[in-house]
């Protein structure tokens, strides 16, 4: 199994619960806007704690409340691509690739910019690069950092149509060749189905 | 310009570079503490820090003269310990200069420091940065515009500081006499008006200089900054 997931956390007023196994492959949480997907991610890659419950992905146990385990965000090696990108504005695009660079992964800095095909943005500044770009560079930064999973939050919602297509593929290919299990939130039924072998509704 | 009017623009810039270089990593711990810190008696701290900016100088330079005055507690230990005396002397200069320059410091950083993104520094963890690293290169390089224009700001004030001085160390010409003093004493002085008039100039001049280095300083170091 590569993710099994049962946490339950208070937000504010609401309260978020979600319990799932996931085959192996990319696995999509799907549901409205406000159901607490990205919470979920969050309480995976370590950002957001739960309340109670028990994370484990690929046979490692992250999190469990009552052996009192939780792995620090620092070394649970998730690849976390944001909705937003998050790359960080004062360094360039080959900086913000290397910042979290483990030497021995599974990739190189040369593997990366080629299987995403980013070479020719090296050299610029994140806020000169459109929404596709930024988004290939913040899936690059992930995947360098040598993660065991990949845990994606609606990298398509702020992109349009044409690049939507561009990342998308780049996503297939990840799922396909690289064999990382991934966890993929979105609200949209259509990129879901296309993507996902598990689909899971929050 | 005469002799003693270089001398007088050479110690107004020693006092208040010494003041500032002291004061930055004590304000940006503040600054720190303020932005981030979550801890009783945290509205008091940031009081305390912002009443030199409310009283009255002379009773700001009272003070300093109760706590580091050669009876004060502060100033006795400091003799002691480090052999540091305040007393009608530039190092007095510098201290009162740094008091009144910290409030202005303080909250410069502080507004840096509260809009530096945090959600890029939970990017950075995830990628497997410590805390340490998040604030060496993600926290501290998105926030040195506002560090370096609250050094700037806090220079200027340096430079300008009159009321708490004159009330610690007096107005001892080559000593603690900066420039504001020595146009003051100029002042009282018959014909006096041209060297007045001369040492506002340069006052003008080195408020400007400071303000435009600053904004160049904070324009290069921001190039890439308030994106995405």
């Amino acid at each position: 199994m590569s993710f099994e997931v049962a946490v339950s956390r208070m937000i504010g007023d609401t309260h978020i619960t979600c319990s799932f196994t996931a085959k192996p492959g990319l696995t999509a949480l799907y549901g409205p806007s406000g159901a607490g997907k990205t919470s979920i991610l969050n309480m995976v890659s370590g950002l957001l704690k739960p309340d109670r419950g028990r994370i484990v992905v690929g046979g490692e146990v992250l999190f469990d409340s009552e052996a009192g385990t939780d792995v620090p965000v620092q070394l649970r090696r998730a690849g976390y691509v944001f909705q937003d990108a998050r790359l960080f504005p004062h360094l360039r695009v080959r900086a913000n690739l290397a910042y979290g660079l483990r030497q021995g992964g599974l990739m190189s800095l040369d593997d990366v910019v080629a299987f995403l095909g980013i070479g020719h943005l090296l050299d610029r500044w994140p806020r000169s690069l459109s929404g596709g770009e930024a988004q290939r560079v913040a899936i690059g930064r992930a995947l360098l950092s040598d993660p065991r999973f990949l845990l994606m939050d609606e990298p398509l919602s702020s992109l349009d149509r044409a690049r939507r297509e561009e990342v998308m593929r780049t996503i297939e290919r990840l799922r396909d060749e690289l064999c990382l299990p991934v966890l993929y939130v979105s609200h949209e039924r259509s990129e879901v189905e296309r993507l996902a072998g598990t689909i899971i509704e929050i | 310009m005469s002799a003693d009017e270089w001398e007088i623009i050479r110690l107004s810039l020693k006092v208040g570079a010494v003041a500032v270089m002291a004061c930055l990593p004590i304000a940006f711990a503040l600054a720190w503490a303020l932005a981030r810190g979550r801890f009783p008696g945290k509205l008091l701290l940031d009081a305390l820090i912002h009443l030199p900016l409310v009283l009255p100088p002379v009773v700001t330079g009272w003070l300093l003269l109760l706590a580091f005055g050669p009876a004060g507690p502060a100033g006795a230990w400091l003799e002691r310990a480090l052999g540091i005396t305040f007393m009608f002397r530039w190092t007095g200069a510098a201290l009162a200069a740094a008091v009144m320059a910290l409030p202005l410091m303080v909250r410069a950083m502080r507004l840096s420091i509260e809009a530096v993104d945090r959600r890029l520094e939970a990017a950075a963890m995830t990628l497997g940065a410590s805390r340490w690293r998040v604030f060496r290169t993600i926290t501290v390089p998105l926030a040195l515009p506002g560090v370096i224009a609250g050094t700037v700001l806090g220079f200027a004030r340096s430079l300008g500081e009159f009321g708490a001085t004159i009330t610690f160390v007096s107005n001892i010409p080559g000593e603690t006499q900066t420039l504001p003093l020595a146009i003051y004493s100029a002042l009282q002085i018959p014909g006096g008006e041209s060297a007045v008039a001369r040492l506002a100039i340069v006052s003008v001049v080195l408020s400007v200089a400071a303000l435009v280095i600053s904004e160049m300083l904070a324009r290069r170091m921001g190039r890439g900054a308030h994106v995405l």
